[in-house]
């Protein structure tokens, strides 16, 4: 159905989202002595989001379902660093850059999906134009 | 909207690398500063960053930086001999300051590295947050 494919793509920008901030505070932290960094892996957290899903009972099959996620514990993790460093911060700015970037494509690809799916809906709402 | 948490990390990392940039900047300025006195002369200083971890619940493993406060150097001063300075002491020796050029230009470079690289992120997230805005329409 429509709506699954919108709630499957927002889900998909919160965790974007998410992992954007954890990204961001590790380029942040890129000269703070001791940080570790840390990643989400965003298809385990998603999978997870999916499986825990919560939704609203129903007394007939004609009712709109409506659901939501019940919110995990803590999905981050700490990476582990190809090359050590001397203050004992695991940031590896480049390795941190590329996932940012990669990151915040698949943000806007998301974006696009979802703004695909809200005109399709509309296209039929409005019966074409 | 976490999105918007980014700016904030991002803003506070940017704060502690132009500190950083600043104490730099002052090091390089007295790097050859001199005195009679060893207790007056012009030490190296040095920042010192710490995370600062966000407390909300809903936000795991997103730090900014603060700024823990600023050391000076105790690498040894430089004795020179220059009777003729007026700011000698009795032995005819001065004073020069511990600042090492080269790892002030280090400093100076990683630190500006990384300012552009949050200034890059902010610019990102903002680009992102702007489409999500215009979303469907």
């Amino acid at each position: 159905m429509e709506i699954n494919a919108i709630a499957l793509h927002e889900q998909a920008l919160k965790f974007r989202a998410q992992r954007n901030e954890v990204l961001s505070s590790n380029i942040a932290n890129a000269d703070t002595p001791n940080y570790k960094a840390r990643d989400i892996d965003f298809g385990t957290a998603l999978k997870d989001a999916q499986t825990n899903t919560i939704s609203m009972k129903r007394t007939s099959e004609l009712h709109q379902q409506a659901w939501g996620t019940a919110r995990g514990g803590n999905r981050t993790m700490y990476r582990i660093p190809t090359q050590p460093t001397l203050d004992g911060n695991t940031v590896e700015s480049d390795v941190e850059q590329a996932a940012f970037a990669e990151n915040a494509i698949h943000y806007r690809a998301s974006l696009a999906f979802l703004d695909g799916q809200i005109r399709t809906l509309r296209f039929a709402i409005k019966g074409g134009d | 909207m976490s999105l918007f948490n980014v700016i904030d990390v991002a803003g506070s990392a940017m704060n502690a690398q132009s500190v950083r940039l600043n104490v730099t900047s002052s090091n390089l300025a007295n790097a050859g500063s001199v005195s009679g006195d060893p207790d007056k002369v012009y030490r190296a200083r040095q920042p010192i960053f710490s995370s600062f971890q966000q407390t909300l619940a809903d936000h795991d493993g997103i730090s900014g930086v603060r700024l823990r406060g600023i050391v000076e150097s105790s690498a040894p001063l430089q004795l020179r001999y220059q009777p003729d300075h007026p700011e000698a002491d009795e032995n005819g020796n001065v004073y020069v300051s511990n600042v090492n050029t080269v790892e002030e230009m280090v400093n100076m470079i990683s630190a500006s590295r990384s300012y552009k690289n949050n200034v890059e992120i902010i610019n990102t997230t903002k680009d992102l947050l702007m489409q999500t805005l215009s979303l469907g329409r």
